[in-house]
């Protein structure tokens, strides 16, 4: 898919360099977009796979397919990759590809460091899938690859309970991917808060910007926290500090605070951007403007700050006790108050419009219907008394899915379905589309729904294996065929990205009759984006200078608006424009490379640390020094 | 700086809209994040303060007048930080590179009593591995001197930068940014040395 759209890219002028090489040294928001895509689609497989092999273990009772060791290991990668590894980083690769285009910019404010982000990532992705290899004969089933869940809750990831490398590579693997979250966080927060075009002013930014800048705040706060928790852990499992041994008076208590108060917004840094792009594409197939655009906007900032003070919700089991308990219960019914007002909103979008069904539109559609489901069942965990009935049964499991994956994934695709032809200039095949959806919708509700079932009668997670007569086989069957219901789904989605690039026939600029200003430049964009920076006037702004409204409020056409206000590409390049763009640069790679060198000198052998730093260190100083624009 | 175009950062200047530059914009967000690094560490710290199952622990050790003498070395650096500031600010880079060296020097300084601190506790049995207390105080207060070095790392850049030429009067920014994280070290500082030396310790 790289190369092939790194061909689409070349093939129209876009770009003027091709070639690995220029991939490497990149610094182009867009092209980092499509690596960030690529990369987390490739470790959607993997995490999607892990999947499989969960749900064949658990197809029937007493299966023998994964030994319990191998299956905790395999869920915890699981959860790890599909949270930080898939959803994360291709929400990453949306801001990448969007926002500079939505607001006007020629890139981010700071593309090296955009670049390290990705390159920091992709060391920090790599490291952690490495550790399968670290416990003997992977084709033994001898997997070295951590298992304490994703959560992974001290002291049990202490040497003593989980011995091998695995926990070293997933604490030390995260943190590097931290350093890759917070160094976007910084970046996307700059970007929106310094490079908008002139008239973009805060409240004519589209959803999407502005969820991404909520969410650049709650990676910037949130980020921190989990590295605290993470460096913890690894004095405790490297140097024998004692933070969570309870023999030295250590708290088990104190990992749960630490990581749920990183873990709450964590879920909100999940959903937000999904909930950005399903702000955007909604009033496109419904030709209405967003309902209510400032509650949109204020229930996505109050969603932000709420974030921050519901974290032990998480932890009602743990004896906090009733004063506790009540508190975080009652701010967790009221996060639901905003989010409310989204899901609201977007139905008072689509009432009276004239939708057209098509596949961005039926992904967004899923996303409201399931992500509804999935909200309300989280109501239901706030709950105290509820929860202690729920807490670690496949209820809680369900409930997750259904917000992560009804929710999250299906807004993604619902963004990949919609900007696809901008950064390719090939539209997806929308008969493919649709079984993909179907396809998906269909198995994503028998794999989860029958969790919920599951879940209320009982069924405790994260158990390899389960007894014959507890009446739980029909429905863990009926789970399993779910899941490679939507494994099918995402060979279609696959075939269907390979087909629609093959084809010649190319779009225009904006084939959805969009409404931001991204469809008011070529598909795929020049490399330096807008050939003249546009004056914005008002939120939809694109939209406004190509409709007028009658009497009744009803759109009309401007004439001599549509495709003629559209930028031409007469094929010439920044440098031939007079247009300053940042140089290409292998420093930010360089640095990347030296974490991952660090992390694997502090797991076997100290003084690779020393190398790993000096390699950090040569990056950051040529990077310092070397010029940052042509 | 209250006056919007200085004379020294003019010419280098892109228009942003919050009037902030960029590279300050993304200095005041990475201390914000540290803000709550540096929390989660103290926090720590203060659980665990009274948890202790076996010494030595803080009161047995803590030398109140040896660390004051050493915080308020510290807290000069930051004099002699702002005095570098104003000095390529007025374009005076001999100034300037007399400052940075002071701060680092301060900071140095600093650290060499960090070094004594940990020796001498290690010497009194204080390990990682003896008790919380260990645990909690070196790494928190290891974290802040890991913060102050890499300070110092970049102040010697900066003096080095100006030795070769590649930092003029037009980069005050630059010495800006190294400031802002400077005091930032220092305030952290200041919290560290109430929170964990000046409460009466356990």
């Amino acid at each position: 898919m790289a190369v092939s759209t790194a061909g689409a890219l070349k093939a129209h002028g876009a770009t003027s360099e091709s070639g690995i090489w220029s991939w490497l040294v990149t610094v182009d928001h867009k092209r980092i977009g499509v690596l960030y895509g690529v990369s987390s689609f490739f470790f959607f497989l993997i995490g999607g796979i892990e999947a499989l092999l969960i749900r064949i273990q658990l197809a029937t009772p007493e299966n023998g397919f994964l030994d319990p060791d191998a299956y905790n290991r395999i869920f915890t990668m699981h959860g790890t990759t599909m949270v930080f590894l898939v959803v994360m980083p291709m929400s990453s690769a949306f801001f990448n590809l969007l926002v500079p285009l939505m607001i006007g910019a020629r890139d981010v404010a700071f593309p090296r460091l955009n670049a390290f982000s990705f390159w920091v990532f992709l060391a920090g992705g790599l490291l952690l899938n490495a550790s399968f290899f670290t416990g003997g004969n992977i084709f033994d089933g001898e997997f070295g690859a951590p298992d304490g869940g994703w959560f992974g809750y001290a002291p049990l990831t202490l040497e003593r309970y989980s011995g091998g490398h695995g926990i070293e590579y997933w604490m030390l693997g995260l943190q590097i991917l931290g350093v890759a979250s917070l160094a976007g966080g910084f970046n996307f927060a700059v970007t929106i808060l310094n490079m908008r075009a002139p008239g973009m002013t805060l409240m004519r930014m589209p959803v999407f910007v502005w969820m991404t800048l909520v969410m650049s705040f709650l990676l910037i706060f949130a980020m921190p926290v989990i590295a605290v928790a993470l460096f913890q852990l690894s004095f405790d499992r490297l140097f024998d500090a004692n933070f969570f041994n309870p023999a030295a008076g250590g708290s088990p208590l104190l990992w749960q605070h630490l990581f749920w108060l990183f873990g709450h917004p964590e879920v909100y840094i999940l959903i937000l951007p999904a909930m950005g792009m399903v702000s955007e594409v909604l009033p496109v197939y419904a030709r209405k403007p967003l309902f209510g655009y400032p509650f949109v906007v204020f229930s996505g900032v109050a969603i932000g700050f709420m974030s921050w003070g519901v974290w032990a919700h998480h932890m009602y089991t743990v004896g906090l006790g009733p004063v506790a308990n009540s508190a975080f219960g009652i701010t967790t019914v009221m996060i639901a108050v905003p989010t409310g007002v989204k899901i609201f909103n977007w139905l008072a979008t689509l009432w009276g419009g004239s939708i057209s069904f098509n596949t961005p539109m039926m992904f967004c559609l899923g996303f409201i219907t399931m992500f509804t489901i999935g909200g309300l069942t989280g109501v239901t965990h706030s709950m105290v008394p509820s929860d202690y009935q729920q807490q670690d049964t496949y209820y809680i499991v369900a409930h997750f899915h259904q917000v992560l994956f009804g929710g999250a994934l299906f807004g993604l695709f619902a963004g990949i379905y919609y900007w696809f032809p901008k950064f390719t200039g090939k539209l997806l095949n929308e008969a493919l589309g649709q079984v993909h959806f179907w396809l998906m919708l269909i198995g994503f509700n028998l794999t989860f729904q029958p969790m919920m079932i599951l879940g209320l009668m009982g069924m405790p997670r994260r158990v390899a294996s389960y007894p014959e007569d507890y009446g739980w086989d029909l429905w863990n069957m009926m789970a399993t065929l779910g899941a490679f219901t939507i494994a099918l789904s995402i060979l279609v989605f696959m075939w269907n990205v390979i087909v629609s690039l093959r084809r010649k026939e190319r779009v225009g600029a904006d084939p959805w009759d969009g409404r931001t200003l991204e469809w008011s430049i070529p598909s795929p964009p020049p490399e330096y984006n807008f050939r003249e920076i546009p004056h914005v006037h008002s939120v939809d702004d694109f939209w406004h200078r190509k409709y007028a409204e009658d009497a009744q409020g009803r759109p009309v056409p401007v004439p001599a608006g549509g495709a003629a206000l559209v930028e031409h590409d007469d094929g010439r390049s920044a440098h031939e424009l007079g247009i300053h763009m940042p140089s290409t640069s292998y420093f930010p790679l360089v640095a990347a490379i030296g974490l991952p060198i660090i992390a694997l000198g502090l797991i076997y052998y100290i003084p690779l640390v020393f190398v790993g730093a000096a390699v950090l260190l040569i990056g950051l100083y040529g990077w310092v020094y070397e010029p940052a624009s042509e | 700086m209250a006056h919007a175009v200085s004379p020294a950062t003019h010419g280098h200047t892109v228009e942003t809209n919050t009037g902030l530059d960029n590279r300050k914009l993304l200095m005041w967000l990475f201390l914000a994040s540290d803000c709550l690094f540096f929390g989660s560490f103290i926090a720590t710290y203060m659980l665990y303060r009274d948890r202790n199952v076996q010494g030595p622990l803080a009161k047995d050790l803590y030398d109140i007048p040896f660390t004051s003498v050493s915080s308020f070395v510290l807290l000069m650096s930051s004099l002699t930080m702002v005095l570098a500031l104003a000095a390529i600010q007025r374009a005076d880079m001999r100034a300037l590179r007399i400052w940075l060296l002071a701060t680092s020097l301060l900071g140095l300084t600093f650290l060499a009593g960090q070094a004594f601190e940990f020796t001498h506790f290690w010497e009194s049995g204080l390990t990682l591995e003896r008790n919380l207390f260990g645990t909690s105080f070196f790494v928190l207060t290891g974290f802040h001197g890991a913060h102050v070095a890499v300070g110092v790392v970049i102040l010697l850049s900066l003096f080095d930068a100006s030795l070769r030429g590649k930092l003029t009067p037009d980069d005050s920014l630059a010495v800006e940014l190294g400031g802002l994280y400077w005091h930032f070290v220092d305030i952290v500082w200041i919290v560290i040395f109430t929170l964990v030396y000046l409460i009466e310790p356990q």
